[in-house]
């Protein structure tokens, strides 16, 4: 157990790319991502799967990626904030609606909603106001009062509708 | 183009970055740096006998382990006292590493540094450290009762100790018509940040600098810290603050021991070093607040108005005072909010217990103030059967009375003098806001469909933008763009929207070419930091300050080369033109050369600037005396004493008669922080604070058990509020302007969280029909009052008395 831990090869289609690693078995998804891949939107806020600042989309649904070992998902496809803006490199309408909205302030929670809503939104293009409350409900943001963020939902699938998306 | 900047609800220059992923947090930085961990005590109080590192040894990855020993010289020291105070007789602070006892759990006793993080932790299990255990003390109550010592040398458990006064509260109260005497306690919370603390430190050897990154509101200050500590120069060491993922308080202590260890470890080994701190080690090892026990004794005519008010406090300071006694001296002075209080004796005392140190959280003491007043304000209402509104309106300074003087010292140690605010007005905005005078109807409309709710309101003063001063530079460069640097920090305050619109609406520039860099030592080297609500006053009239001086530069220097006064020109959208003549102009980014005699021509704008340049005295140096080539300046802001910002919130409630619960059904906010720079964010940070103060009335606490253990150190277990827990927050604005600033700013950040739990508990109590004194409350709380209140052991309100005498009368 002293000697060197022995590595696997890791491979995910990252927001459309192939991107390896060879990492502990140990080795967090969330980790992984940020430091390995060096993709460091994706943020940790708790290491226990309750903040949801580390959501990422995994074949695109939310999961928690501080819950995940980066090995236990080899193959799989992962969409994280960085991956959320347009090919042009633009914002995306979550995202978009968040900046006009004033939904963040200190911006370290934010990745992991505009992942959540970009997911909901997708399944539920309509929400009402209790009904956007309730797709963010399971994420912590300790600067905003969450004012903002419910009518960011609600602004970005107006956006997405404009868009015909 | 947008010319009217100061003022508008401008969308935030940071956010693509931030929602792009592109932000840089700390733990965002330095990939290939080895990592560093800590073993912490697992003992409230104990002796260290023994670290054993050998089995850590033999770990593949580790490249160090130090413990108290190997911190020679001034690392090896006790922290230092920030703030010292008259009052604070036994200040006490720890070693970065436990010398030979530790104060709480969590104490951090030994470090290790490794190739990641996963690897430093591995060797921080196989250490064993020997610890003789020590009684414990915890809670307020048993500092007081001081039966056991958290520090042997210190008597009593008090670190400090004061007695303000002004007039003789206590014949003022034995000469008063009625009195009222009450018990309160609030308990501890914390900031809790999203990102926690964090370190890290590049040492260059060819160089001799450090720079260190650090998630911290004072970079400039750790900086002296860090150059003091570690026997450097300071001008060999850079601290920076990069995008910083929320503080609320916590992160302006410091030096903490972390910001030492980890740069003294990297200069130690040569090699970059970083610590981000997890959840649990926030919990454990950074900063908690709240935590006081209150007595109040008030005395009062039969209108309901002051005539003495004699408090009593008991603050728990946790285990070591590194910041001072900043929070009881706050408390103490913010008590008095709105009000004239006739005569006020506040009398405290600052308790060392065996737990995390406190140091200021958003609000820094004004919740459990304000709480205290708020309280009293609802009790004396009760007693004389008066609407509660009313008794505050009867009480309140009235705006032809400013500025209002306290008569007490601030927490700046300058008086207390209330500047600017019309509380009157915001009342009768908040009565209207949440339709006060008609809730009796909508409590009968709810009693008849078997609901319970009630109405609660409470006011607060805040002193904001306390000195002694920040500063602010602004360049324009040749291309026209203009770059903006303050020395204090951000953690999500929109400080690179609002500062540019300051300086963007000073110098005549569209807000897109202004780029603002905070918290930077590199690029401002004097600055004090972010806290009591100072940034937008301090820093905001800063760079005003220094925008103000370019502009005096850049309309001399056009007016040289458009042979026109200067009192003639004006800059519009990045154009010195001639008022009336527009025709008649010459670019900002042109101005920017011709301010720089050396103007090689490596890009278009000095090609331009010669078509200007005019015959030169010869006889005079191409730099005149008392001039400075560029097109930048420097300007500082000092205010003589803080300005005060104020507010008023009421919340109704619902609480079920079977279960408990306690349900927000409106949430009203009416703020004054004067002149408002950008009113998306301030709005913004009144929502954030609300939604704390939430968090702080109804479900946040520090649950320590008798042996100092932090039962709920988890996201898991200490609950704060989701979307689900924050009402939907209706807020009034008033701008009554500070005439202490020239931008008529007062401080923003912290007013949202302030009356929190005293609004709360004037609501439930009002639903209930007898006394709230304990915050936070739950739902088992709650119940197990209404048993104690059937069992005749909490009395009820009398105006609960009072409703049950008339509806037996009518019935």
């Amino acid at each position: 157990m002293n000697g060197p831990e022995s590595l696997h090869e890791v491979t995910l289609v990252v927001n459309g790319v192939r991107r390896s690693g060879s990492v502990p078995g140990r080795r967090t998804l969330s980790d992984f991502l940020r430091h390995d891949l060096r993709l460091t939107g994706t943020h940790v806020g708790c290491e226990h799967g309750v903040c949801g600042a580390c959501t990422v989309l995994l074949e695109g649904e939310p999961v928690r990626s501080c819950l995940l070992l980066a090995v236990t998902v080899d193959g799989a496809e992962v969409t994280t904030v960085e991956g959320c803006c347009r090919g042009d490199g633009s914002l995306g309408a979550v995202q978009q609606a968040f900046r006009e909205c004033h939904g963040l302030q200190c911006g370290f929670c934010t990745p992991g909603f505009v992942t959540t809503i970009t997911a909901y939104l997708r399944d539920h293009p309509d929400p009402d106001e209790p009904e956007a409350r309730e797709a963010v409900a399971g994420n912590l943001c300790r600067c905003t009062g969450y004012q903002n963020i419910v009518a960011s939902v609600l602004r970005a699938a107006q956006l997405r509708r404009q868009e015909g998306a | 183009m947008t010319t009217r900047l100061f003022g508008e609800p401008v969308q935030r220059r940071e956010d693509p970055r931030l929602l792009a992923g592109q932000g840089r947090y700390l733990d965002d930085l330095g990939h290939d740096a080895l990592a560093a961990a800590f073993v912490r005590s697992p003992h409230a109080h104990a002796r260290v006998l023994d670290v054993d590192v050998t089995e850590a040894l033999e770990i593949d990855g580790l490249v160090a382990v130090y413990t108290h020993e190997d911190l020679e010289g001034r690392p090896g020291e006790r922290l230092p006292l920030l703030i010292p105070h008259p009052s604070l007789t036994e200040p006490r602070t720890a070693y970065a590493l436990a010398r030979d006892e530790v104060n709480h759990v969590g104490e951090a006793v030994v470090m290790v540094v490794a190739r990641d993080r996963y690897v430093a932790e591995d060797a921080c299990d196989r250490i064993r450290v020997a610890y003789e255990p020590l009684p414990p003390v915890v809670g307020v109550a048993a500092a007081r009762a001081a039966d056991r010592l958290v520090h042997d040398d210190v008597p009593g458990n008090v670190a400090a100790h004061l007695v303000e006064a002004v007039g003789d509260a206590t014949a003022a109260i034995a000469a008063a018509p009625h009195v009222i005497e009450l018990d309160l306690q609030v308990e501890r919370s914390a900031s809790m940040p999203m990102e926690g603390r964090g370190v890290y430190a590049r040492w260059d050897a060819d160089d001799r600098s450090l720079r260190v990154y650090s998630s911290t509101q004072a970079s400039t200050s750790v900086r002296a810290a860090l150059a003091a500590k570690l026997g450097l120069p300071l001008d060999r060491v850079e601290v920076i603050a990069p995008d910083v993922g929320g503080g609320f308080g916590v992160k302006i202590v410091h030096p903490w021991p972390e910001e030492i260890l980890v740069p003294w470890a990297a200069l130690r080994l040569g090699q970059e070093v970083k610590w981000a701190e997890d959840r649990r080690e926030h919990f454990v090892a950074s900063a908690h607040e709240r935590g006081q026990l209150q007595h109040v004794r008030v005395g009062f005519d039969d209108d309901g108005r002051l005539l003495g008010l004699d408090v009593a406090f008991w603050h728990d300071n946790g285990a070591y005072t590194p910041y001072g006694v900043i929070v009881p001296i706050i408390t103490a002075t913010q008590l008095l909010g709105p009000y004239k209080p006739g005569a006020y004796r506040c009398e405290w005392w600052s308790l060392y217990t065996n737990t995390v140190i406190v140091t200021p959280y958003r609000g820094a003491g004004r919740p459990q103030g304000v709480y205290a007043m708020e309280r009293t304000m609802d009790a004396i209402a009760d007693e004389l059967g008066l609407d509660r509104a009313e008794v505050r309106a009867r009480n309140f300074i009235q705006p032809e009375e400013m500025p209002y003087d306290q008569g007490l010292l601030f927490q700046d140690g300058r008086p207390l003098v209330y500047d600017s605010g019309d509380y009157p007005t915001g009342l009768e905005k908040l009565k209207g806001l949440v339709g006060w005078d008609d809730f009796e109807a909508t409590r009968e409309r709810a009693r008849a469909q078997g609901r319970r709710v009630g109405i609660g309101l409470a006011c607060y003063v805040e002193g904001t933008g306390v000195g002694p001063y920040e500063g602010g530079w602004v360049k324009v460069e040749t291309d026209g763009s203009v770059v903006v640097a303050t020395g204090l920090t951000t953690q999500g305050q929109g400080h690179q929207t609002a500062f540019a619109q300051i300086v963007a609406a000073e110098l005549g520039v569209p807000i897109e070419r202004v780029t603002v860099t905070t918290g930077d030592t590199r690029r401002f080297r004097y600055a004090v930091g972010t806290f009591a609500s100072r940034a937008a006053v301090m820093s905001g009239n800063a760079v005003g300050a220094a925008a103000r001086k370019v502009r005096h530069k850049a309309l001399r220097i056009a007016g040289e080369a458009l042979e026109a006064d200067p009192r003639d020109l004006e800059i519009v959208d990045g154009e010195v033109r001639v008022k009336g003549v527009p025709s008649v102009s010459i670019p900002l980014a042109t101005v920017a050369v011709l301010s720089n005699p050396l103007r090689y021509a490596f890009d278009e704008q000095a090609k331009l600037a010669t078509q200007f340049a005019g015959t030169t005295d010869l006889s005079r140096p191409p730099v005149a005396e008392g001039e400075e080539p560029g097109l930048e300046a420097t300007g500082y802001y000092s205010p003589a004493r803080s300005t005060f910002a104020s507010g008023m919130h009421a919340v109704v409630v619902e609480t079920d008669p079977e279960t408990a619960e306690i349900r927000i059904l409106r949430y009203c906010v009416v703020h004054d922080c004067g002149t408002l720079v950008n009113p998306m964010i301030v709005e913004g940070q009144v929502h954030g604070g609300v939604a704390q103060g939430v968090g702080g009335a109804l479900y946040e606490r520090m649950a320590y058990d008798e042996s100092g253990q932090l039962l709920n150190a988890s996201y898991m277990d200490f609950l704060m509020p989701y979307s689900t827990e924050v009402p939907h927050i209706e807020t009034d604005h008033l701008e009554t302007p500070s005439p202490l600033n020239p931008l008529g700013i007062k401080g923003a950040g912290e007013a949202g969280v302030i009356p929190g739990m005293a609004v709360f508990a004037s609501a439930i109590e009002d639903a209930e029909g007898f006394r709230i004194s304990r915050m936070p409350i739950s739902p088992s709380e709650l119940h197990d009052l209404r048993l104690r209140h059937a069992a005749g052991e909490v009395p009820p309100l009398r105006r609960h008395l009072r409703d049950h005498d008339e509806q037996e009368d009518s019935g």
